[in-house]
Formats: C-alpha cells, sequence, structure tokens
C-alpha cells in the first residue's frame, strides 16, 4: 500500500464533502488561530516592556514613597507624601552614597491640558533639570528645562510627542506656543523625541515636563515630591548604592526599624522581571484557554470521523474483501484525520499571524512572529489528528468484512 | 484446487444457536466452474464466505491452493482475498464517485503493485471487459450491466485461483444478465476456476456442476 495512493485517495474523501470537511478543519482553525495570536502577542507586549524600560535607561534606582512588598500592602505605593526635594538632594551631596551620578525627583498627576479648541488629558510630570540626563531624554526641538526655569517657577513645558501631535497636529509646530493646564498658562520650549514602545505602564511619549517647582507650588499645591530617580554611575554598583540610598533615608526619615521604611528602592531590573512575570503568567492563561478551543476542534475532528466511518462502513467492508489488511485501513483513516488537522493548523497560523499583525498595529506592539510556536502549531495539529483520529481508524479497522459488506 | 471437508459453521446470537453449515464436504478442481444453489437461509452465503476467506468455519477445514484457510489470522486472511480470490458482488461493490479503472486498480494497490503497472493491468482487463472506452467514467455514470463489467475486471486483475460470484446477475435485467454470464463462460473457457451462488435455474445452467444446499447441508 503505498502512501502517495493513501494520501491521495484521502485527498478525494475528504473532497466528497466539502462543506463538512470545512467544518472540521474550522475548528483546529480557531484553536491553532487563537494560540499563535496569544502568544505572539503576549511575546510582543513583553518586548514592548522592555524596550520602554531600558529606554528608560538600565543604571535607573527610582525611590517611592510608601512601601511594598509583595503581598503587603501597607499602604498604596506613590501616595504616601513622606519624600521630599531634600531627601533627593542629600542622595546627590551626602558622603554615605557614593556611585551616584545623577538625581532627579519628579511629581506626576494626570491632568487635561489644552491648546486653543484641542485638549489633552495626559500626565504632567513636574521634573528637574536633571530629568534629562537621568532618564535618556533626548530632544527634537527646543531646549528643555533650566536650573533657572526651576529656581524661577517658570510656567514652560516640555511636551512629548504624542501631546504635541495631540495639541498642535504635528510636533514641528509646538515650540514657541501656549497651552494650558488647569486654567495656568504655560509656554511650550520644547518637543522630545520620541521613544517608542507603549501598551503597559504609560506611554513616555504622551506626557507633559514642567519645572518641577512650578508643578508643586503652582499648579498641585504640595511639598512632596513623588518619586526619586537616581543614575548610577556603574551598573555594577546597582546594589551597592541602592542600600546606601536606604540607609540614609531610613537615618533622614528617623526610622529605627528598616522594616518599617516608608519608602521603597528599585531598580529598572526589578520591574522588568516583575512585569515579565505577569506578562508570562497572562499569556500563558490566555495560551491555555486557546489550547482547550484546540482540544474542542480535535473532539470535533473525532466526531467526524465517527460519522465518516458509519457512513462509509460498506466502502470499509469492500476494501477489505479486496484485500485491505488492518493497518491500511487504519492509514487510510488516520492520513484522512491528520490531513484535516494540519491543514486547519496551517490556515489556523495563516489567520493566526494576520490577526496579531493588525492587532499588534492597532494597539501600537512590535509585532513578534514566534516561529517555535508556529512549528508547535503545526505539529500540535498533527498530533490532534492522530490523537483524535485514532479511535475512529481502529473502529474502521475492526468492521467485520462479512458485516460490512452486509451494511445498507 | 479447493477442498473442504466437513465444515461446520455455528452461529451464536444471544444464547441460542444456529447452525448454518452442517458437515459440508467437497472438493472443486482447477477450470472448473461451478454453481452452488439453494433457497434462502440454506446456508449458501455462509460457504460463500468461508470460501471467500471473509469469514472462519467453526469446525471442519478449508484447504485452497494446498494451504489451510480455516486458521489464519485477519492480515493472512486479507492477503488470501487479495492475492488468490476475486469476488463478484451481486450488487456490484464499486467505490461510489470514482472512475472504473482505480476501482479496478483498488486491488493492486493493496498488493503494492507499482503505479505504472497498475494502469496497465487494469486498462486491459477493462478493455477485455468491453469497457476499453469508458474508462474514466465514474462507476455511478456506468449502468448497472457496465458496473458489473467493472466489477469483473477488478476480480480479474490479480489472476486469482478462483473467482467467486455471488448473485452476479441478481440486480441487472435479463438482457445484461446474458452479457454477463458471457463473460463468465468465456473466462470458464479461458481455464479460470469459478464458484457462483444463484437461486435462478436459467443462470446455474451455465456452471457444469452444480452443488445444492438445504438446511446447511448438500442434498445433491
Amino acid at each position: 500500500m503505498d502512501f502517495q495512493e493513501l494520501i491521495a485517495s484521502s485527498f478525494e474523501a475528504l473532497g466528497l464533502n466539502k462543506t463538512r470537511t470545512a467544518l472540521a478543519t474550522l475548528g483546529i482553525i480557531i484553536g491553532i488561530a487563537a494560540v499563535i495570536t496569544l502568544i505572539s502577542l503576549g511575546q510582543a507586549s513583553q518586548k514592548a516592556v522592555e524596550s520602554q524600560i531600558q529606554a528608560l535607561g538600565s543604571n535607573l534606582l527610582t525611590v517611592i514613597s510608601g512601601s511594598f512588598r509583595p503581598g503587603d500592602f501597607r499602604s498604596a505605593s506613590g501616595t504616601a507624601t513622606t519624600l521630599t526635594l531634600e531627601d533627593a538632594k542629600s542622595i546627590l551631596s551626602s558622603g554615605k552614597v557614593t556611585g551616584v551620578k545623577n538625581v532627579s525627583a519628579e511629581i506626576q498627576r494626570r491632568e487635561a491640558a489644552t491648546a486653543g479648541r484641542k485638549s489633552a488629558n495626559t500626565a504632567v510630570v513636574g521634573v528637574l533639570p536633571s530629568y534629562k540626563a537621568v532618564r535618556n531624554v533626548t530632544m527634537e526641538s527646543g531646549v528643555f528645562i533650566s536650573e533657572s526655569d526651576n529656581a524661577s517657577l517658570a510656567k514652560v513645558a516640555v511636551l512629548g510627542p504624542t501631546t504635541a501631535s495631540d495639541l498642535f497636529g504635528d510636533t514641528a509646530s509646538a515650540a514657541g506656543k501656549s497651552i494650558r493646564i488647569n486654567k495656568i498658562s504655560f509656554t511650550v520650549i520644547g518637543v522630545t523625541q520620541s521613544k517608542g514602545g507603549a501598551g503597559f505602564g504609560g506611554n513616555q511619549d504622551d506626557t507633559i515636563l514642567i519645572p518641577l517647582s512650578t508643578a508643586q507650588k503652582q499648579l498641585f499645591g504640595v511639598t512632596y515630591v513623588g518619586s526619586v530617580s537616581i543614575e548610577v554611575a556603574d551598573a555594577k554598583q546597582m546594589d551597592a548604592v541602592r542600600d546606601q540610598i536606604g540607609y540614609l533615608l531610613i537615618s533622614r526619615h528617623k526610622i529605627s526599624d528598616p522594616a518599617n521604611a516608608d519608602f521603597t528602592i528599585f531598580s529598572q531590573q526589578d520591574v522588568l522581571s516583575t512585569i515579565s512575570q505577569v506578562t508570562g503568567t497572562f499569556t500563558a492563561l490566555l495560551s491555555g484557554i486557546a489550547a482547550i478551543s484546540l482540544l474542542v476542534g480535535g473532539i470535533g475532528i473525532m466526531n467526524i470521523m465517527l460519522v465518516t466511518v458509519v457512513e462509509r462502513t460498506r466502502e470499509i467492508g469492500l476494501r477489505k474483501a479486496l484485500g485491505a489488511t488492518k493497518r491500511a485501513v487504519v492509514s487510510q483513516f488516520l492520513i484522512e484525520s491528520v490531513i484535516l488537522t494540519i491543514a486547519g493548523g496551517l490556515l489556523g497560523m495563516i489567520l493566526g499571524t494576520v490577526l496579531s499583525f493588525v492587532i499588534s498595529k492597532l494597539i501600537n506592539l512590535p509585532f513578534v512572529l514566534n516561529l517555535g510556536s508556529i512549528a508547535l502549531a503545526i505539529g500540535v495539529s498533527g498530533g490532534i489528528g492522530i490523537l483524535f483520529g485514532w479511535y475512529p481508524a481502529r473502529k474502521a479497522a475492526n468492521l467485520q468484512p462479512i458485516e460490512a459488506l452486509r451494511y445498507e | 484446487m479447493i477442498s473442504v471437508s466437513r465444515l461446520s459453521k455455528i452461529y451464536r446470537t444471544d444464547g441460542s444457536e444456529t447452525l448454518a453449515l452442517d458437515d459440508v464436504s467437497f472438493k472443486v478442481g482447477k477450470g472448473e466452474f461451478v454453481a452452488i444453489m439453494g433457497p434462502s437461509g440454506s446456508g449458501k452465503s455462509t460457504l460463500m464466505h468461508i470460501l471467500g476467506a471473509l469469514d472462519t468455519p467453526t469446525s471442519g477445514t478449508y484447504t485452497l491452493d494446498g494451504e489451510e484457510i480455516s486458521k489464519l489470522t485477519d492480515d493472512e486472511l486479507a492477503k488470501i482475498r487479495n492475492q488468490k480470490i476475486g469476488f463478484v458482488f451481486q450488487s456490484y461493490n464499486l467505490l461510489p464517485r470514482t472512475s472504473a479503472l482505480k476501482n479496478v486498480m483498488l486491488p493492486m494497490v493493496y498488493a503494492g503493485i507499482p503505479k505504472e503497472k497498475r494502469r496497465e493491468v487494469a486498462e486491459k482487463f477493462l478493455k477485455d471487459v468491453g469497457l476499453g472506452d469508458r474508462i474514466n467514467h465514474l462507476s455511478n455514470q456506468l449502468s448497472g450491466g457496465q458496473q458489473q463489467r467493472v466489477a469483473i475486471a477488478r476480480a480479474l486483475v490479480m489472476d486469482p485461483s478462483i473467482i467467486l460470484a455471488d448473485e452476479p446477475t441478481g440486480n441487472l435485467a435479463s438482457a445484461q444478465s446474458e452479457e454477463i454470464m458471457a463473460i463468465f463462460q468465456k473466462l470458464h473457457k479461458d481455464g479460470r476456476t469459478i464458484l457462483m451462488i444463484t437461486h435462478e435455474p436459467e443462470i446455474a445452467k451455465y456452471a457444469k456442476r452444480t452443488i445444492r444446499l438445504r438446511d446447511g447441508k448438500i442434498v445433491n
């Protein structure tokens, strides 16, 4: 019994009832497409988060007020008001902390900004001039906030490219124009270059940067800062610097027990691994759900194959009468179900790839095509064909030729 | 050629036993054309199934070409059916929506004969039964008589030791029946061994010898 003949006759048999063949395949198409789409979107979002965090600088330590440990929310992080500008300055100036290159302090809130009739609800961040160096900000046009801007409480703003185009239509014409935040007028002095990447954890391109002093005194009316960013000179010293800053702040805040610290220090690496873990779990969960639809598709294939075996009882009897061995009959039906599932797998792969491309474009994620998951999808669909085709094929092969020939 | 000795077949269903064949013995020599006759329920279909290696007897022996068939496994039986027996059924049993050529090639597919050879042999036998111009017709586009001729060609391609025909004219009008019987006569003249089941005396007349069955026993 040659293989080529088997495959050719399987295609013929499947072609006899095209609607049924298509419907049987649909379950597998949907399952495979769902798995591929979810895996690729999961990886894309992970990649987006990684590149976004890399863009912030890998030598970055961040101090936020409030303590946060996994499973222990004493006070929501970032909402406590214990961190001050003096803390930030002491980190740079204190002899107890070495290896710090730059320190910036920020305070951030979401505000509505308007320019003429256009408005944008965006993150308004009060920053120090050192923010530019600490966060690897480069300017597309204009200048960044200067020391004198900060000292004089200047009402100047640097826009992220997304905010600039939202308010002014494009990024080039924004500099020199004025915007209003919370009824206060600000002059736009520059637009930052796009950092790309978005999706999770806030878009760095969709911000308005203003001097910290202006933000504290004019806009928000507060004396504390939300976070302090520290650029460490040498990435190898991250852990040492983190400890030094911790001790400094504990003594400044007069805390006796380090367990009661009212601030949290984390590196970009911490954030990266936490987010990777979250997106990984999420991707696995969604893929699991998609895998269930694959299973249902497989059961659909088994169902169709069982119906086919009953319908073709006479044909099976005839084939056995003409000399088909059990093996030949099993092969014939297995090949039919494997063709169904692999065809479903291939179509599902195309559909899944197109879907993940379209979705990643829509939600502005990088498009990640994972060859491994495609190979897996084809392998899995073939495996499903064998797994769920086996029982119907055995059933066909075990038919007694006389009974089968008599069957009407 | 065929030797059947003390053959019995008992069907057991739900505790009751039916004796379909009761101590049947006979021999068929090479080149014979034998009709097996009997009313329905006489056991002739059971005998046909055993002779066709589609079923095994409860007791007794069946020897074909010196080989004991009664004790073979399923796959060995499949090989016997493929190589030594050519079936012609009452209802033709062609694959639906499949060309005459492909139908005739089917036994050779299971025998593992290469594709070119399959085609060549199938075409030759289709020509022999007068269907040389219809090899690519689908089975359902052919008349009953033509379908039965395709079935005869299919029975011949493996050059079997015996041809087993089960009511080969049972579904045909008389004109077509005669055509089919003419083919069987020609096969007989060519020296082939033919066993034919029929309940029609006119058809049985074509055979040179008749075995009559009644209640599972030979009553000649």
